[in-house]
């Protein structure tokens, strides 16, 4: 794609635009400045990347991937705010899903150890990460919130924390897995997922597209999982006192 | 014989230097206006709360001296609201054991059931369709699972109608003289208090201003109790 055309695409920012404005939606900043971003933060991506991918460093590539943890992990403790410790508990769960991911793939030579492959892999598995932390986090509160009697109860009859919290996590856990396993049964039929778009239109052959799609849903099934496991499960104990009992969440976030 | 004792307990803003004694096998009410601390009195005697100063002692030693999941085991508590779990009765009057490893016998369940007036056929019923005062029932009987020593209860027949008030105070005194428990009910009723109490506790303010056998409420000379049993505040 040429600058110019890349240029032309704009018309599919001035739609909206044209229409916020006709219908007074009061959007027209943002999208000016979601633009503006978008082309600006892309275009740096745009930049490392080819530095990166030409260093061929693992230095670089480790750097980069850090570097995505950062932000995800910035993203998410807002989210857990009130929680305690949530913000070492979330750059924790990265970095293992990660480790733990890019460690089956390259140790079974699922992938290539190459920047080209490990950098574009490591942001869907941190972005997923980050995008099922956040719905967990969302729903761990309000369960949290609407099952204070209950965990109370439960401490009162002698049980531990993880009786008490046993039933909000797993509801949580279920809640934030289910738009990943609803989204993997009807993959294909709706839409055709962005990887295996993006290499069709890239010109590699379908049939290639769609595997490594597939490895990539298996890939956001497992980061789904570990990431809803291991920050409720890292999370509920700062929950309770050494005393087993109840404090949740600090005050402002009740 | 007292089995329970506060000594110059205090707790955030919420309670100031409580002292003050419990007996034995004996109903004892904490009674006084909404925000005198009464639940927060209850929740530091089953350890759901700790004192700031001072110390809450069950048979003269410090509750936190004991293993808490097992005090905790022995000194049971209902709820105003009769929280609940998802499922049935069975499964709610299990709650106890299951926390603990441990399978309640359905027989022993359904006679869990009967102490509080409820028959077997309630076992399989889902806790989202019986009555407030089902709830409130099933909640008494799931605390006795343990065969506890004390038996705390929270406001537990705030939300109630006249009759079944009169019901649930009927099966409290029966179930604390036939299992010989200790007993202690927050309720902010003083015809309430009056009508179960062998004992009283008079909270205001996170004080304790009055403490004794029941009767002291009505000849007390403390303007604060006497303008209670008045109904003024």
């Amino acid at each position: 794609m040429s600058f110019a055309q890349l240029a032309l695409s704009l018309i599919f920012v001035a739609i909206p635009l044209g229409l916020a404005l006709y219908l007074k939606l009061g959007l027209e900043k943002d999208i000016i400045i979601a633009t503006v971003r978008s082309i600006i933060q892309l275009l740096i991506v745009g930049y490392i990347l080819t530095f990166v991918f030409e260093s061929d460093s693992v230095i670089f590539i480790i750097l980069m991937i850090l570097l995505m943890i950062a932000a995800a992990s910035q993203n998410v403790v807002k989210k857990g705010s009130g929680i305690p410790g949530i913000t070492l508990i979330i750059i924790f769960t990265l970095v293992v899903v990660e480790a733990v991911t890019m460690g089956i793939l390259l140790g079974f030579s699922i992938i290539p150890a190459e920047p080209e492959q490990i950098i574009p892999i490591s942001g869907m598995v941190v972005g997923n990460c980050m995008v099922l932390s956040l719905l967990f986090l969302n729903k761990l509160k309000d369960e949290l919130n609407y099952s204070e009697e209950v965990i109370e109860l439960i401490l009162s009859l002698g049980g531990e924390p993880k009786d008490a919290v046993s039933r909000s996590l797993k509801s949580s856990i279920r809640t934030s897995m289910i738009p990943t396993i609803e989204a993997q049964k009807t993959m294909g039929l709706v839409q055709l997922p962005g990887m295996m778009s993006g290499l069709i239109i890239g010109g590699a052959d379908p049939f290639e597209a769609v595997m490594y799609q597939l490895l990539i849903l298996f890939l956001i099934l497992t980061t789904a999982a570990m990431a809803s496991v291991m920050v409720g499960y890292l999370s509920y104990p700062k929950l309770f006192n050494k005393r087993l009992q109840y404090i949740g969440l600090t005050q402002s976030e009740q | 014989m007292d089995i329970l004792e506060f000594k110059n307990v205090s707790h955030n803003d919420i309670l100031h230097n409580i002292s003050g004694t419990l007996r034995e096998s004996k109903i004892t009410t904490f009674v006084g206006p909404s925000g005198a601390g009464k639940t927060t009195c209850l929740k530091m005697i089953n350890g759901l709360l700790s004192a700031d100063t001072g110390e809450v002692l069950f048979r003269g030693k410090n509750i936190f001296d004991y293993e808490i999941t097992k005090l905790r085991k022995n000194i049971s508590m209902a709820f105003q609201s009769s929280p609940m779990i998802d499922g049935t009765v069975y499964d709610n009057l299990n709650l106890p054991s299951d926390i603990h490893g441990e399978t309640l016998d359905r027989k022993r369940a359904a006679g869990l059931l009967s102490l509080v007036d409820l028959d077997e056929s309630f076992l399989d019923r889902r806790v989202r369709d019986i009555s407030g005062g089902e709830r409130s029932r099933v909640s008494l009987a799931r605390t006795c699972v343990h065969e506890p020593e004390v038996l705390l209860l929270d406001e537990i027949t705030s939300s109630l109608d006249y009759v079944l008030v009169r019901e649930i105070e009927r099966l409290v005194k029966r179930m604390q003289s036939e299992m010989d428990i200790t007993v202690i009910w927050v309720t902010h009723d003083l015809e309430q208090a009056k009508r179960v109490s062998h004992d009283m506790w008079f909270l205001r303010d996170g004080e304790l201003l009055e403490q004794g056998p029941a009767e002291f409420i009505e000849k007390s000379k403390n303007p604060e109790i006497q303008a209670f049993v008045k109904g003024e505040k």
